[in-house]
């Protein structure tokens, strides 16, 4: 279906005599590459949806069961191969529901690529049947949007989108596409976008940064590295790996850093933020230098700004300008791709290893164990907690997975305790938190990644939000695992309400319906375990089968996450319990 | 806590449809009012120019000039302080007749740049121009004759500093 590489024919120009608006949209897909598209027909894109019948051999498309799984399934898809995902839609609903996707990619960067159709254009601005404005609506949460009125635009507009979506730090781009546009005719010429004049993609590199970043790292006593996504998204693993292990600098990584970096790696000390790990909370007050990588200081990262690593000298490696010292003021910003800075960079780094500094990181680690991870994960409880279940998937994926989560605690615990061996392997709603994210996404990951396993894990509250994408599994015989970590609560809604607001659980407890039943009603194959006892066996099952697998674990109802820092607290104020 | 001050921002950018949405929903997102707004061409053929005047302090103006660069089809944005540009603003006055000989009205009309750019038997109009502070002074004064209408244009500044938009193109491309 796809392989690691965009696969771009070489030739920069095509060209068709007389065809639709419509059919160009599909000449144009197929001109960036694209072999798999998602989304779900209505009136105003009809003319398109015709060509995808004529074009099906070369271009699928996936029937999602709403438009906003369409978006988070482009999602999936391109975070797990690092090409621009697909979402279609018709006007009015259809493009409304797209919004959630759209907003998601563009605070996570994800290269997508919506397109709406849009009623005719005599008819904008006449509130029309499924008129709605989609530019004006996605605009503060679109790269770039451009609405398409006349055929002959759609070759410019599409290579354009493409181009804005991947290049630089990536995005959604939303082109609307009017319907007189894609039924008039026109002779399509195709040419690739390379640039647009005003804008710059990529930052030029300074190379005095470059050595003065170099310098603060190589005087460093205890420097500590926080790495995000840009890592992943500048395919620049191998850079940061060389890097740190030259250097030997303790790593920690943001939920969208996750998997850039081998779980067992030696460097790799965990997660910062609101229920990130011991250590890298702690120490991020200690080091004397914060080396952030690709990373954006996110508030659940920081915790209070004004308690945040303000003993230490900040150098941030970034590609987007709006970044530096948006949140946190750097002392040297090191602008550019990290691809090509980090290997700059390398050279002028001396070989150290920070021995007794890594060691306080362990130190901590060691305390996080005995107050929390060993109850997560061997719990002598009854009840069955969301730790132990990741790690029964950690030992039957060998951490060669795809781990798709939702949002909420067991989005914590499993970034927390899931195990990676590869990049992009990791596929979370981090910035954007948005619950109904897993179920779809993992149907994009799984097409975009089909030899390898998938798992989604998702939260009783999460999964409802989503749920009729069985369908499209049931549909497409998608074989993704499914897992649903049932407490009967949002619970981290519900946990917010234990510790702030004196256990009053406003409408955050759930009468859930039989969930094993839904699933075998879309022909899934589905189990449901409540015991420990059972649970590995089911896991077990779950990784053997060769078709889509559902299991819905009953979890204790009133577990916590930890660690945790409070809102508005210090990263030194991180709670064990 | 940093002092607010007013700032006025020249954004350079492709003169295409729903630009000004993009760049309002930037000042929108973060609670931003915008004082006053012009919307022109600029020095270079195909090339728009917004002057925005916003009252924030210097580091929301730092990180709003990244926002707004940040958008595709803006080439340049630039924050200049009061002292960095020269600017103006044009008001028209529309007046009742009755008062065109008021002796009140023509000693107002001493004011540097005030000019009647029309007159009909029953109204005639005050065009003048300078910085708000003299309109405003010159509408506080106005008012008591009945204003039939007033409007003001939002500032329109240049700016001191080099501002090499051209260049920038030529490298960009």
């Amino acid at each position: 279906m796809s392989t690691e590489t965009q696969t771009v024919k070489p030739t920069t120009t095509s060209k068709m005599v007389n065809i639709s608006g419509a059919e160009a949209v599909i000449k144009c897909l197929l001109e960036e590459g694209i072999d798999l598209i998602y989304g779900y027909p209505g009136g105003a894109i009809m003319p398109v949806y015709d060509e995808l019948y004529k074009y099906q051999d070369k271009l699928q498309h996936v029937l999602t069961r709403h438009e906003q799984g369409a978006t988070h399934a482009a999602q999936g898809y391109a975070r797990v191969t690092g090409k621009v995902g697909v979402a279609i839609a018709t006007s009015g609903p259809g493009a409304t529901n797209l919004v959630t996707g759209i907003a998601d990619a563009q605070i996570d960067s994800t290269p997508m690529v919506c397109i709406t159709g849009q009623v005719a254009k005599h008819l904008l601005g006449s509130d029309a049947f499924q008129e709605t404005d989609i530019i004006g609506i996605s605009m503060p949460v679109t790269k770039w949007s451009y609405q398409i009125t006349d055929a002959s635009e759609i070759p410019e507009i599409m290579a354009k989108a493409f181009y804005i979506a991947r290049s630089g730090r990536p995005g959604p781009v939303l082109i609307d596409i009017t319907k007189n546009a894609q039924f008039e005719k026109f002779d399509f010429e195709y040419k690739k976008c390379t640039s647009v004049r005003s804008y710059k993609a990529i930052p030029d590199i300074n190379d005095h940064a470059i050595n003065a970043a170099a310098e603060i790292i190589n005087e460093a006593k205890k420097p500590m590295i926080v790495f995000g996504q840009g890592v992943i998204l500048g395919k620049a693993e191998e850079e940061f790996k060389a890097l740190i292990e030259k250097a030997g600098i303790p790593s920690a990584w943001t939920i969208l850093g996750l998997s850039a970096l081998p779980t067992d790696h030696p460097l790799n000390v965990g997660m910062v933020g609101m229920h990130g790990n011991y250590g890298p909370n702690k120490l991020t007050n200690e080091c004397d230098a914060l080396i952030a990588i690709g990373m954006r200081f996110d508030d659940r990262v920081t915790g209070n700004l004004d308690f945040y690593a303000k003993q230490a000298k900040v150098v941030h490696f970034e590609i987007d300008p709006a970044e530096v010292d948006k949140n946190v003021k750097t002392d040297v910003a090191v602008l550019g791709d990290v691809k090509e800075t980090l290997a700059k960079i390398l050279p002028k780094i001396n070989k150290n290893s920070h021995s007794d500094w890594m060691q306080e990181f362990k130190d901590y680690m060691d305390i996080e164990y005995d107050k929390v991870i060993k109850d997560d994960l061997y719990p002598e409880k009854e009840g069955l907690t969301m730790g132990e279940v990741i790690k029964q998937i950690n030992e039957a994926s060998k951490g060669d997975a795809i781990i798709v989560s939702d949002v909420g605690q067991h989005q914590m615990i499993t970034c927390r305790y899931a195990k990676f061996n590869k990049s992009k392997s990791n596929v979370t709603s981090g910035g954007l938190g948005t619950m109904g994210f897993a179920l779809p996404a993992a149907i994009g990951a799984k097409m975009g990644q089909p030899d390898r396993e998938v798992v989604a894990i998702i939260g009783d509250g999460s999964y409802q939000m989503t749920i009729q994408e069985l369908g499209t599994i049931y549909q497409t015989k998608i074989p993704v695992k499914i897992v649903v970590l049932n407490n009967e609560f949002l619970g981290m809604v519900r946990q917010w309400q234990q510790l702030f607001f004196d256990k009053r659980y406003a409408s955050t407890e759930m009468i859930n319906p039989d969930f094993v039943t839904i699933a075998k009603g879309y022909h899934i194959e589905a189990e449901q375990v409540s015991k420990r006892e059972n649970l590995a066996s089911a896991v077990q099952r779950m990784m053997d089968s060769k078709d889509a697998f559902f299991l819905e674990v009953c979890v204790e109802k009133e577990g916590n996450v930890f660690p945790m820092i409070p809102s508005g607290a210090s990263v030194s104020d991180v709670r064990l319990s | 806590m940093e002092d607010i001050q007013k700032f006025t921002f020249s954004v350079y950018t492709e003169n295409n449809i729903g630009i000004l949405n993009r760049l309002s929903a930037i000042f929108l997102k973060r609670h931003f009012n915008i004082e006053s707004m012009t919307v022109s061409k600029s020095e270079i053929d195909d090339v728009h120019r917004f002057i925005f005047v916003v009252n924030i302090t210097k580091s929301q103006s730092d990180k709003l000039i990244g926002q707004l660069e940040k958008q595709i089809e803006v080439i340049r944005a630039y924050s200049h302080t009061e002292d960095e540009i020269i600017y103006q603003e044009t008001a028209l006055f529309k007046i009742s007749s009755k008062h065109l000989y008021d002796e009140d009205i023509q000693s107002r009309l001493k004011f540097k740049r005030a000019n009647i750019v029309a007159i009909t038997p029953h109204y005639f109009v005050i065009e003048a121009t300078g910085l708000k502070d003299e309109i405003d002074n010159m509408h506080d004064k106005l008012k008591p004759y009945g204003l039939l209408q007033f409007v003001r244009s939002g500032r329109i500044a240049i700016s001191r500093p080099k501002m090499a938009i051209s260049e920038l193109l030529k490298e960009y491309s």
